[in-house]
């Protein structure tokens, strides 16, 4: 039924002075379907919004609208409306010109085009506001006016830039759920834009979930939510404990040192996977029998509507636990996790593995740098070699002149017990770091790996 | 006695800016030929300017037609150009906005005489014929800068959205200019275009150079010539004082315009 996409996203790339925003992006969007594009800043949403309206050029890859590619159509000559972060309304011109300014374009008759704007100032509830001037309005009737703007000249797609970031989260939850009123209303496909998981959450028929460029994950609000594919889907989404673990086999998996039923099979006997469990999945209780593992409570915050606390469990992992009772710190209790609460995941690797050559016996050329290794048999200088460093023979230090390289810390993930780290050296390579030490987003450092956690194997031409 | 003091130099200052205009105006209702005789009251030189009933001939009412020609002229093209040339700027990025910026402060710093003696010798290096033509261009030429910077601050407070707002909403790159952009930055084009009107009317040097042999005259060179003859034709008093009150006017309604449009911004 390919007819049925409205819009079909194929191999999208997209480059800024070198930098790769967007690589090999793929995805489509069903007729009337409302979906969110969701990232951190930085990942390359926007640009991929702004590619479908048509402001920028993709570098490779086409976007088809109804199977016709329109990657060369000016923006102006596109069947698609924008609803711009900040607004973007035409300060010289009152409501209603700002609404009929797309249909008196268009040509449209006087009279049709009173009846749409009428009919759009209905349908954003702002009825009586024609001749007001749009500086005068507040921000949340500017954002109404901004989407009457779009829709009032029925685009097949309606595009929309994380137009509540501006608003206070009061308003915000009001205008999610207009926007969601509308969506139904209306009946066009929005593709809509926002870093705000919740945002996304609430609104979305489905969800892309983007990092670095990449798709992660697509799927449907509970899907996302529930079975996150990857560590980074887990940790974006919602709160959540990532922890290390083993799938024992079919349907059995160990983490924090105890062994769980779980529903999860396919994966293999004895391989290393990443586990997510949800704080509000934890039950907590003040007796120890029927509980599979004991712990400490370390902290208890009240949240609302739930108590947050830190637990720590007997083998010394740290697991956030989310209950409508309050445990006192210090006190003894039981834990449990339900088989089908436990996600786990497939690790996307298990140790650095990076190319160099070697520079004589004990040294190896790679990342950009020098690096000592141990004595290697069998190579020779200019010889091609894999390396494979575990994460946690990467030694980070406080000063990146003390390091054989130089890098930032790009992303971290708290496992229980420990941190993952994503590094980003100065030449772009990525390294992955297991440390105890507390590391923040953007934090310079020396990196350094002492030679006997290199380990070299002559790669074949 | 501070107070008294501070007062005093106030109105000491004005009196050194204004005694001069004061004092053409007074010396405009006297028919006397020399500047400073007082030879009785009369409005006879005022009849004389609107009459064309003067000693130098049409020399005057034709330098004063002139210098309204030329800078009317140069004033609109060169609002027309640096408007573009604005946008062209605002959408360059880092080193090269910064080199334009830069490039476009020089000409307005540059001594007139400069730009006047180096423009003379291109037109002559070029072979162009100097007379009208090459006089408005001339103006055109240092006008311009003077628009680019009015209409940059204008275009940095815009919404940078707003362009691309008029092209999603179906406006071809000339429609969203036409009816987007131009409206936002109407404002700074109108103070660029009186600055370059005004930058024109009071051009000598660039004028005296670029003006050729075939005797066109702007009321700058005009009076340069006449006072060279001996003596002021009397008649510019009148004018003088005319052109003062005239820009005295239109500051005054700028300035009551403005009071009001900050205003009804307040009252929003």
């Amino acid at each position: 039924m390919k007819q049925d996409y409205i819009i079909d996203i194929q191999h999208l790339s997209k480059s800024f002075g070198g930098v790769k925003v967007l690589d090999d992006v793929s995805f489509y969007v069903r007729r009337g379907e409302f979906v969110t594009l969701l990232g951190p800043s930085g990942c390359g949403k926007t640009t991929l919004l702004r590619q479908i309206a048509g402001f920028i050029a993709p570098d490779e890859g086409q976007i088809l609208l109804e199977g016709r590619d329109i990657s060369g159509i000016p923006p102006y000559q596109r069947p698609l409306n924008t609803v711009f972060q900040r607004y973007a309304l035409f300060p010289h011109l009152d409501v209603y010109d700002n609404i009929a300014f797309g249909l008196k374009l268009q040509k449209v008759p006087e009279k049709e085009i009173e009846k749409r704007v009428k009919k759009m100032l209905k349908l954003v509830s702002m009825t009586d506001y024609e001749d007001r001037s749009v500086e005068s309005l507040s921000g949340g009737q500017q954002q109404r006016v901004a989407i009457a703007r779009a829709l009032v000249n029925y685009p097949k797609v309606l595009l929309l830039d994380e137009p509540l970031a501006a608003l206070d989260l009061k308003m915000r939850k009001d205008m999610q759920l207009e926007i969601k009123e509308i969506h139904r209303e209306m009946g066009i496909t929005f593709i809509y834009v926002t870093h705000d998981q919740e945002e996304a959450l609430t609104l979305s028929d489905t969800i892309v979930v983007l990092n670095e460029g990449r798709i992660q994950q697509i799927g449907t609000p509970t899907d996302i939510y529930n079975e996150p594919c990857n560590s980074f889907v887990a940790d974006f989404i919602g709160e959540s404990t990532i922890l290390n673990g083993t799938m024992i086999r079919d349907r059995r998996v160990e983490f924090m040192g105890h062994g769980f039923d779980c529903v999860d099979e396919g994966f293999g006997e004895n391989v290393p996977v990443d586990v997510v469990v949800r704080p509000e999945d934890v039950y907590i209780m003040n007796r120890l029998e029927g509980a599979q593992f004991s712990g400490t409570v370390k902290s208890c915050i009240f949240k609302g509507v739930h108590y947050e606390m830190f637990v720590e469990t007997d083998t010394g992992y740290e697991l956030m636990v989310q209950d409508y009772n309050a445990f006192e710190p210090g006190s003894q209790v039981g834990l449990l996790i339900r088989p089908d609460d436990i996600q786990v995941m497939r690790k996307e690797r298990t140790c650095n593995t990076i190319e160099g050559i070697m520079a004589d016996e004990t040294h190896v050329e790679m990342l950009g740098a020098t690096f000592e290794c141990l004595p290697q048999e069998g190579l020779a200088a200019g010889d091609k070699v894999r390396a494979t460093v575990n994460f946690k023979d990467v030694e980070l230090l406080d000063h990146q002149e003390d390091g054989t390289l130089a890098g930032e810390v790009h992303f971290l993930i708290y496992k229980g017990n420990h941190y993952h780290l994503t590094v980003l050296t100065d030449d772009g390579d990525r390294l992955w770091v297991d440390t105890n030490d507390i590391w923040d987003k953007g934090d310079l450092v020396g990196i350094n790996i002492a030679p006997a956690g290199i380990k070299l194997e002559k790669c074949d031409e | 006695m501070k107070k008294v003091l501070a007062k005093c130099y106030l109105w000491l200052l004005l009196a050194m800016l204004y005694a001069p205009l004061v004092f053409i105006a007074i010396f405009s209702f006297t028919e006397s030929k020399v500047m400073g005789n007082w030879t009785g009251f009369s409005t006879k030189l005022y009849a004389n300017l609107f009459t064309g009933n003067m000693n130098s001939g049409n020399g005057l009412i034709s330098a004063v037609e002139n210098t309204l020609i030329i800078a009317l002229i140069a004033a609109a093209v060169s609002t027309i150009m640096g408007t573009i040339a604005a946008i062209g700027i605002y959408n360059l990025k880092g080193r090269k906005k910064q080199a334009m910026q830069f490039l476009n402060n020089i000409p307005m710093i540059n001594p007139d005489i400069i730009t006047g003696v180096s423009l003379f010798l291109l037109f002559v290096f070029l072979g162009v014929s100097q007379g009208y033509v090459t006089v408005v261009l001339a103006h055109i030429t240092f006008c311009t800068p003077y628009v680019v910077l009015s209409v940059l601050p204008k275009l940095s407070q815009m919404n940078p959205n707003i362009y691309e707002a008029a092209l999603d909403l179906g406006a071809t790159p000339a429609q969203a200019l036409r009816k987007v952009l131009v409206p936002e930055l109407r404002p700074g084009m109108i103070s660029g275009f009186i600055l370059a009107f005004t930058m024109s009317l009071d051009d000598f040097a660039v004028t005296f150079f670029t003006r050729g042999t075939i005797g066109l005259d702007t009321l700058s060179t005009f009076i340069y010539t006449d006072a060279r003859k001996g003596g002021l034709t009397p008649e510019l008093r009148p004018l003088m004082t005319l052109i003062f009150l005239i820009v005295l006017i239109l500051l005054v309604v700028i300035n009551v315009r403005q009071e009001k449009a900050k205003k009804t911004v307040k009252s929003r």
